[in-house]
């Protein structure tokens, strides 16, 4: 199937990826190529096949509810691009 | 020490460094030196990070011996994780800008395991970013090159940890697998790498790629090293709620060479040794099954029609997963952000194209359409139907077969820089490998000889559901005939660094 530029763009846009216009051109070349390839799936016969999620299945895997230590706070802030004090900074998110 | 006894002792196998310890022949103070020299002088590029701590930790090791406290047969022995394994205080990269300087604040699990048994954190090594990759040639930090050619990938996404082990900078590396990337880097560079059942290992602390399809695993020098590495790090883990309870079998006890081939019941998919296989790889494959037949096995050739789906489910189940798991990174708690941007949207969305790779944006982009509204049925969905039916083929096979003997890659490892017509092309490398992820199934990938350009060839051998013991097994065997016929148990070695 082919895939446009502006198939592509939408969904950079939904990802939340800015494209050039000359990658969105390529992409759009190299995603027909691999949804293609996907496409393969099409040929199969899967009526009434039921899909599978997990290889391995484990159904409730339940542990007591118990306290445990945190991570520690310092060292999870010091990764944050931004802070201030216990607090990550964002810009603003709402008027 | 001479150069020569340098070379000796840094080539030695996990197994037999232990006992060099045993017998207090060598000291891990000695190892890990050696290690951290040979790392240093390597231009293989396997390495993105040094433990500063590994001296310490080796001097840590030998005071434990000397008194008698050793805390299990590998303590003191030097190895290294890929860099998608969280280590708390020390940086993890996973190969992107995105985590260029991300300091975890916890330790995978399987990390503190080999911790526990007193191994010496030599470092992390190299991949493919967010390891999207079979070359490690998406790495930010550049590609790892093969030790036994360095004009040549070292494959991937595992690329540090085949190389490290290849070019013995370290006595065993882990590696993480999603589609082939600990099977496929252990072939190219000639080295063992296990891909355990879906889980049979803790993933807690592992940076997520495809989360119903990944599966950590070591990669070593010889079979019974990682039979010896995996006991370290199996079994079940609170923290991984995907962890099996099943207990964990000793998995050194079964291995007795090619004894263990008497009988075994071999079946060879002929889906993957169509024409699609590098004829020399085909023509290895085959003397090793007259090999095994020889030994006692019963070979025959089998079919799994389903497997000529695998590919395509493959690539959209972990594309889908790759692009959720890789939504967390929007440069507020972690991770790069963009130094200019207008508001929150501006600055998500700056942060994460100038942050990922181009196959990293590639897959998130395919992965996002295939989950989007109107094609997830065609995609996601057909490809978990898809995956259902592969497992039955599967099922089937292993009713009539003890294991599955197939190549491990289509091809040999390919020179750095190649250019690929387009990236279903590099994709489709991954043939052999995908379908025993999709099924959550075990293999392992061994050395079996070469190409005519001396590029070692791997095989891969498949087992039902947690039949690790009996894979290992098999492969001891394999291994055996491969010391009989080209006159090494590890692939032939060459290259590597020389201190």
């Amino acid at each position: 199937m082919e895939i446009t530029k502006e198939t592509v763009l939408k969904v950079a846009g939904l990802a939340k990826l800015d494209l050039t216009e000359a990658e969105a051109l390529r992409l759009a070349h190299e995603m027909g190529k691999i949804v293609e390839f996907a496409d393969k799936l099409s040929e199969m016969d899967l009526e009434g096949v039921m899909p599978t999620t997990h290889a391995v299945k484990m159904e409730n895997v339940f542990r007591d509810d118990e306290m445990q230590p945190s991570y520690p706070r310092e060292e999870i802030l010091a990764n944050g691009p931004e802070r201030d004090e216990a607090c990550f900074v964002v810009p603003k998110v709402v008027e | 020490m001479d150069n020569m006894q340098k070379q000796e002792l840094a080539s030695l196998t996990l197994t037999q460094a232990a006992g060099l310890l045993a017998k207090g022949e060598a000291s891990s103070s000695e190892l890990t030196k050696l290690m951290l020299d040979r790392i240093a002088a390597s231009n293989n590029n396997a390495y993105i990070t040094v433990n500063a701590e590994a001296m310490a930790a080796a001097e840590a090791a030998d005071a434990r011996r000397r008194e008698g406290g050793s805390l299990s047969p590998v303590d003191g022995l030097p190895m290294a994780l890929k860099d998608n394994f969280c280590v708390r205080g020390m940086k993890t990269t996973c190969a992107s800008r995105m985590l260029e300087n991300f300091v975890p604040p916890y330790t995978a699990t399987v990390a503190e395991k080999l911790a526990d048994a007193g191994t010496v954190l030599l470092g992390k090594v190299n991949m493919d970013e967010f390891a999207a990759g079979n070359a490690t040639d998406t790495s930010y930090f550049g590609p790892t090159k093969n030790p036994r050619d360095p004009k040549r990938v070292a494959g991937g996404s595992s690329g540090g940890s085949a190389a490290a082990v290849a070019e013995d900078t370290a006595y065993f590396t882990m590696g993480s697998d999603t589609g082939g990337s600990v099977r496929q880097p252990a072939a190219f560079c000639g080295v063992v790498g296990l891909k355990p059942t879906y889980g049979r290992v803790s993933r807690y602390g592992v940076v997520a790629f495809a989360s119903s399809l990944d599966q950590v695993g070591p990669l070593n020098k010889t079979v019974e090293d990682c039979a010896l590495t995996l006991s370290l790090i199996a079994g079940r883990d609170p923290r991984d709620a995907s962890s099996l309870p099943n207990p964990v079998p000793d998995y050194l006890a079964g291995l007795k060479g090619a004894e263990g081939l008497k009988g075994l019941r071999v079946g060879v998919p002929k889906e993957y040794m169509g024409p699609g296989i590098q004829a020399e790889i085909r023509e290895n494959v085959k003397k090793l099954i007259a090999d095994l037949q020889t030994a006692g096995a019963i070979v025959e050739e089998c079919s799994l029609p389903q497997l000529e789906y695998a590919l395509s489910a493959y690539y959209v189940i972990s594309s889908a997963e790759f692009s959720s798991n890789l939504g967390r990174f929007d440069g507020v708690k972690y991770g790069y952000r963009a130094k200019s941007y207008d508001g929150y949207d501006d600055m998500l969305r700056r942060t994460r194209s100038e942050a990922f790779g181009d196959e990293v944006k590639r897959r998130i982009l395919l992965g996002t359409y295939t989950l989007s509204a109107g094609y997830f049925d065609a995609y996601y969905l057909r490809a978990q139907k898809a995956r259902t039916l592969i497992m039955e083929d599967f099922r089937r096979a292993f009713s009539q077969y003890d294991i599955l003997l197939t190549p491990t890659t289509p091809v040999t490892a390919w020179p750095l820089g190649t250019a690929f017509e387009d990236p279903s092309k590099v994709y489709a490398m991954d043939l052999c490998t995908v379908s025993v992820n999709v099924a959550g199934l075990p293999a392992i990938s061994l050395p079996w000889g070469t190409d005519r350009e001396g590029m070692p060839v791997g095989v891969q051998l498949i087992g039902p559901t947690l039949s690790e013991d009996r894979i290992l097994q098999a492969a001891h065997g394999v291994e055996a005939l491969s010391l009989h016929n080209y006159g090494e148990g590890r692939g032939q070695k060459g290259g590597g660094v020389h201190v």
